[in-house]
Order: structure tokens, then sequence, then C-alpha cells
């Protein structure tokens, strides 16, 4: 009896985990930005994929604090194990989260990351782990999630079945705006597993009616009063349960059910009349809903405790039509699942768009399974599966369409090498002419700039000499050596004579240095921005000439890799989508067999009670002929 | 996603205390390894994904060519942005429409990598025009020019959009 409300507790925790990823305010790095851009829309896959590249590419720098990625990078290692946990990567999850923990991080930070952390553990039936996650939790805790933080703690105590311990915590957060129904109701439990019946009736009457207009928290007020309704049911108290039954709304979610209670509760007090109202509005409602189906049979019968059984058999009748037509759609639906129409349905991309698609699927004409499954579509478990499901349906469609990409990347590269192969030789050959030209250039460039730098410092005026003086100094100093062997006279002249010429070259060279030097020094640094240019056109030239080459080789071991492990992957997912599906087929199959037995017992019931109520009417009708 | 979470809360409460639940049936160890089995291809395709992407990268965009634009929007309730053209030297580079989806995905703070292409070095112009409407319900178009240099490494261009009541540019480009 007290298992049920778990299953409550259970998705109230997943109605908290709904949270918005981060919000960077000061976003610094557009790569970060473009993996949060994926996760407001919900596609974890892509940006865990975009965040993943950016912490390893992040890793590997050298002075990873000059990246702009470095501002979000506790962040993003958040964000990651975040993502991760949408997209329903527990393990990963929890080491991401683990390593922010143990990182240096705020205050505020580290608390946030050990609350997600709890909420994994939960998740995942750890429960003692989660409450030492949540025993981390110290100092400045983030407004946003402080009532998270105590409502996930007092669902520990709960499913731990430590009522009591869950008391306070409940307690203070009966003022919640987000928790405050579901705290209420939930405390309303927690007496009633502590053993504490009256408490628990006290506070489920409180919950049952808490002023509201949020439809999560009317359905919660719903609830308290129907579980209040049936625990004094369950005592005998028919007439006390009616109030609380009765305030349940009948267009609430669990009207079904508090109309099927009312109508036992005024039977059980013997009050038939009364029975007959309840059971009436239900009779009419949804037939494949269970308390409808449970209506059909109990409404007739309260009329043969009225002594209607004309009016009893017409209903028997009708019970037993619906039930027969019902145990058809059953079985059709069986067949259908066992056809694999079921899994075909889940995954139809038209349906999923819809943020209610799980209700919609009751709407597909070829898929009349789903109106029996919508209990078992909201169970956790079936959750998880059908999810990892649709999840592997969609890695799927990613590795298909990848492995369609290859054919195109060979051909690419195919094309790249068919282009560029006949022309690379010609253009090699050119380039090493030019390569070896500008080589000699660059040499005499820089004996140039050694040249001036050395005159700087020690000048020597003949090195500036045009080329003219050049010619004129080498004759001089020919003649010099000639006239070094002759002692005459007529020689002493022309020795002399050499020597002006000599020195009138050196008195030019002498003067002019200064000048000369500034032109070479000029000329020098117009030559300096050429071989910039040149420099920077041979630099384009070898990137464009790598280029070609980086265009088509070194792509077929990588290319060759990623197919196998695409194709590998496919596999792989085949395997486990037919496992997983399989396993959801079972599941559906087993509990539509269960309700086709149910009904089959009713059908059973209606038969033999229709006979029955045609042979008291019968009899009534012959009395009354008597009298 | 909160409301199919609100709304199978509101299916699995209806389903409360009397519902016998099928959790305990397909839990156990099946489910278990299932679960971890999909946990683990799951990280595998990641794992494919990065390798491809680089690949692709490579193969594609070449650092030295490639250039990269992305769009985030300025937090502005009386504007809404509907799309977005970008024009890189005239010729046009991409169009985009934005969905509910992804136009709360941008004010949430989201960055939309927009348009990946490649350009040779050198300068370029870069033209950006945003169509959207105001709370008022007129049209509102605006497109201005930028121009930029292409160096050999990759080009990364963040476009920032205003609506007009903020009193800034209209469109802000930055580079990163």
């Amino acid at each position: 009896m007290f298992r049920a409300p778990f299953s409550g507790i259970g998705l109230l925790l997943i109605a908290s985990l709904a949270t918005s990823p981060i919000r960077s305010e000061e976003l610094k790095d557009l790569y970060f930005g473009e993996a949060l851009y994926y996760a407001h829309q919900g596609y974890y896959f892509e940006a865990l994929e975009r965040l993943d590249a950016e912490v390893s590419q992040h890793a590997g720098l050298d002075e990873p604090e000059l990246d702009s990625f470095y501002h979000h990078m506790v962040d993003a290692e958040f964000s990651l194990g975040d993502f991760e946990l949408r997209y329903r990567m527990h393990h990963r999850a929890g080491r991401a989260i683990t390593a922010v923990l143990e990182g240096a991080v705020d205050e505020v930070v580290r608390n946030d990351a050990a609350y997600r952390l709890a909420r994994i553990h939960f998740q995942k039936g750890q429960l003692e782990d989660a409450l030492l996650a949540l025993e981390r939790i110290d100092g400045k805790i983030p407004e946003s999630i402080r009532d998270d933080i105590e409502f996930l703690r007092a669902n520990v105590y709960l499913a731990q079945e430590k009522p009591a311990e869950s008391f306070e915590v409940l307690k203070r957060l009966q003022g919640s705006d987000s928790f405050g129904g579901f705290a209420a109701y939930n405390l309303g439990i927690a007496y009633l597993q502590d053993g504490q019946r009256q408490a628990a009736v006290e506070q489920l009457d409180r919950a049952g009616q808490i002023e509201t207009d949020d439809p999560a928290d009317l359905a919660i007020r719903d609830k308290a009063n129907l579980v209040l309704g049936t625990i004094l049911l369950e005592d005998g108290a028919h007439e006390r349960a009616m109030p609380y039954l009765n305030r349940v709304r009948l267009d609430g979610p669990f009207s079904n059910q508090a109309l099927l209670s009312a109508g036992w509760a005024s039977l059980s007090a013997e009050r038939y009349d009364r029975a007959v109202v309840p059971w009436s509005i239900l009779a009419e409602r949804e037939v494949t809903d269970g308390a409808t189906q449970e209506a059909m049979l109990a409404l007739p019968y309260a009329y043969g405790k009225l002594d209607k059984h004309g009016r009893a058999a017409i209903y028997y009748g009708r019970a037993l039509d619906a039930f027969g037509a019902e145990v058809d759609k059953l079985n059709e639906s069986i067949e259908s699942i066992r056809e694999g129409r079921f899994l075909e349905a889940l995954i139809r991309e038209e349906i999923r768009k819809d943020k209610d698609w799980v209700i919609r699927l009751r709407g597909l004409p070829e898929t009349p399974e789903t109106y029996y499954l919508m209990e078992l579509l909201a169970t956790h478990d079936f959750q998880t599966g059908l999810q990892n499901y649709l999840d592997l349906a969609d890695l799927r469609k990613k590795l298909v369409s990848w492995e369609a990409s290859f054919d195109s990347f060979d051909d690419m590269v195919a094309i790249r090498h068919e282009h560029y192969e006949p022309l690379l030789p010609d253009v090699d050959g050119k380039f090493r002419e030019l390569d070896s030209r500008l080589r000699l250039r660059r040499e005499q460039h820089r004996m140039l700039v050694k040249r001036r730098d050395d005159l700087l410092t020690t000048p020597r005026p003949e090195f500036l000499a045009t080329r003219e003086e050049q010619a004129i100094l080498a004759r001089v100093a020919h003649i010099e050596a000639q006239l070094e062997d002759v002692s005459t006279s007529p020689e002493a002249e022309l020795v002399r004579r050499t020597q002006r010429l000599k020195g009138l070259l050196t008195w030019t060279l002498e003067t002019e240095y200064h000048e000369r030097l500034t032109q070479f020094d000029e000329n020098l640094r117009k030559l300096d921005e050429a071989m910039v240019v040149v420099q920077a056109q041979y630099d384009e030239f070898v990137r464009a000439r790598q280029a070609a080459t980086h265009s088509f080789e070194g792509y077929e071991t990588p290319i060759s890799r990623l197919r196998g492990r695409v194709s590998a992957a496919i596999q792989k997912v085949d395997l486990l989508m037919k496992r997983q599906g399989r396993q959801l087929e079972i599941v559906a199959i087993d509990e539509l067999m269960a309700r086709r037995g149910r009904l089959e017992g009713y059908r059973d019931k209606a038969r033999f009670a229709l006979a029955d109520s045609y042979d008291r009417a019968t009899q009534a009708q012959a009395r009354s002929d008597v009298q | 996603m909160s409301r199919l979470i609100r709304t199978l809360m509101l299916l699995l409460l209806a389903g409360g205390p009397f519902a016998t639940s099928m959790a305990q049936d397909i839990s156990g160890n099946e489910t278990r390894s299932l679960d971890g089995q999909v946990q683990e291809i799951k990280s595998d395709v990641l794992g494919i994904a990065s390798e491809l992407s680089n690949l692709e990268e490579r193969l594609l965009y070449p650092s030295n060519t490639q250039v990269a634009v992305f769009v985030a929007i300025e937090e502005d309730d009386d504007f809404r942005l509907d799309a977005v053209k970008i024009e890189i030297d005239g010729e046009l580079a991409t169009h985009h429409i934005y969905s509910y989806k992804e136009l709360e995905a941008l004010q949430k703070g989201g960055v939309q990598r927009i348009y990946t292409g490649n350009v040779p070095t050198g300068d370029h112009q870069l033209n950006v025009t945003m169509i959207g409407k105001l709370k008022n319900g007129s049209e509102f178009n605006k497109t201005d020019q930028f121009s930029f240099a292409k160096g050999v490494e990759p080009k990364a261009l963040g476009i920032t959009l205003a609506g007009p009541g903020l009193g800034k540019t209209g469109i802000h480009v930055g580079d990163w």
C-alpha cells in the first residue's frame, strides 16, 4: 500500500530536474556559447560534442589562461556533467560532477555540484551516497536550488524508509512556492509510513485544501484527498471518507478513481441509490480506463441491490458488449505490438516533435495499444527504457547519415588528387628554381646588412665607392705595383701623378662618405621592405603548396578508421535497439495481457450477472403479473 | 520538456496508490545492463562525432581559409528576431529563419554558428541583415556592412544583434 507514493516521489524528483541549463552571464567564448545554444534547445548530444571538443582542445594548450575558453572552464566542466545527466549518461555525469566537487571551485558552484551529484545517486537508487553528497553542501547555497535540496533530502529519507527523519525537512518546505503542495502531501505519506495514522489524516486533510491554481498542485491536492478518502474507506469509516472523495475535481486526473471509490463508499454504507450517482458518471467515461470498466460492472450491481433488475440487465448487457469489444481491441493491440508497430509509432518523427508526444500517441489510429499503456508509459523504468530506445534510434539515424558521407569524402579527396597531381611536378620544378634564386638574394641581403652594420662601427669609405671609382682604384693599384720596381726620375713623376690621382679619389670617398652611407642605408631599408614582401609571398606560396597536398593526402587512414567505427557502432546500436525494443514490447504485452485477463474476468462476471438479472427481472415481472 | 514531465507526472500520480506498478517487472539486471550499454554506445558515438568533426574541418574548412560566423542577441523584450542574412563579398553566405526554440535558445545566452565557409586570406566585406518585428507589430529591418581581414588562422566573427529599443547599434561584429 505504501510503496505507491514513492512512484509519485520519484517523478516529483524528475520534475525538479527540469531546470534550465546554466546561463553564462558574460560570454567570452563563442564555442562555449554554441554548446549552450544546442543545450537550450534540448540537443544534448550536439551540446556535448561541441563542449567535449572545446574542453579537450583547451586542456592541450601551453598557456590556457590566454584562451577565451579559460573564463568558462569551471562552468564548462559543470555543464558537461549537466548535459550528460540530461542525455541520460549518468556514469559520465557522475564523474564530471565529482571532478568539479574536487576542484578548487567557488562555494556556490561546489554546493550546486553536490546537489546534482546527490540527484544522480538518488536516481540510481544509491541512497546512502545521495545523503553523503547532500552532506557535502555547506556554506552559501544558490537560492534557486535551496528548496530543491531540502525536497531531495526528504525524498531520500522516505526512500530509505526513515519517515521520521523527513518530518522536519518537509515541515520547513510547507511554504515553498515550488514544492509546497508536494511537501504537504509527502509529509502526510511520511506520517502514514511512520504509523502515525491520525497525524497522516490531519496532514492529508491540510494538503487536500491547499489554495492553488497551478495544475500540478491541483493534481497533488486531488491525490491527497483521494488517498485520505481511501484510508478512511479501508478503516470502514465510509461516511467520513465521502467528503474527501467529493473534494476531488471531476475533471482532474484522479476523478475516475475518486468516483469509483465514492461509489464503493456509498455501497459499503448500503446507500445504493447514492452509489449509482458517481458510477453512472464514471460508466460513461473512456472505456479503456480501469476504473470505468469496474464502474460498468458495479453500476448494474447497485441497480440490482435497488431491485431494479431490468435496468441492471441493460447495463450488464452494455458492459458485456463493451468488454467484448475491448478484449478484441486488446487482442489486436497485442498482435500489433508483436508485429513491431508499437515501436514504429514510438520513433515517428512527427509525433516526437510535439512536447506532449506520449499523450498524442493515443491519437494514432494504428496504435490502439497505447490506450491501455498510458500508465505504463508514465512509469519511471518504462520511461528510461523508452528514452534509451529513442536515443538509440536517434544515434542510428546520425550514424547512417555519417556512413553515407564517407563516400562523398572519398570522392572529394579523389577529385582533388586528380586535379593537383598533374600540376604539382611543374609547380614544384618552378618553385625549386625560385627557391634557389630567393636563397641567393636572401644571402646577398644578409651580407649587405652586415656590411652596413660594420660600416657604422668601422668606417671603410672604399666600400662605398661606385663601380667606376672601384675600377679606377683597381687601375691605380695596378700602376702602383708596376712602378714599384722602377728608380728613374721620369717614373718618379709617374708615381707622384699616380699618388695625386689616388689622393683625389680618396678625397672624394672620404668627403662623400657620410652622404653615401646614408644613401646606402636608405636603399637597404627599401630592400628590407621588398624582402618582407617577397618573404610573405614565398610563405603564402609554401602554405598554398602544403594546402594542396593536405587537401588530398593523409585522409585514407582516418576515413577508413572512422568508417569501421561507424559501421561497428551501427551494428551495436541495432543489437541494443533490438534488445531494448524487445524488452519494451514484452512489458507492454504483459501489461495488455494482464488488462485482457481482468477484462475477461469482468466479462464472465457480467455474463453470469446478466443471466441472473434477467431471471430476477422475469421473476419480478411474474410476481407483478400475479398480483 | 517541462510540460511533458508535468503531463507524465500527472499521469503517474493518476496511477497513484492504486496502480499496479510495472516498474518492478522491467527493472532488474537486464534493464541495468542495457542502460549501461546504451550509455557506453552514447559515449562511443560522441567520440566518433568528435573525430568526424575534426576530419570534416580539415577536409572542408582548412584553417588558412576557414571563416565561421556566429550570432548572439541582446536581451530585448521589445524586439523579436525573425531572420538573419549573411553575405560575404557580395555573395549570399547563408539565410536563416528562426524557430521559436532557436530564438529561445539565443535569448537564454546561446550562440548560433550560422555559417562556416572558406575565404582566401586578405580583406573581405561582410553584410549582415536582420529582420524582425517590434512589440507594436511593425516590421524591423536593418543591414550593416563590415570589413574583416582573414589571416592564416581560422577566422571567427561574432555578430551581436539588438533591437532598436536598446539605443545601441543594431548589429555589432566582434573579432574572436
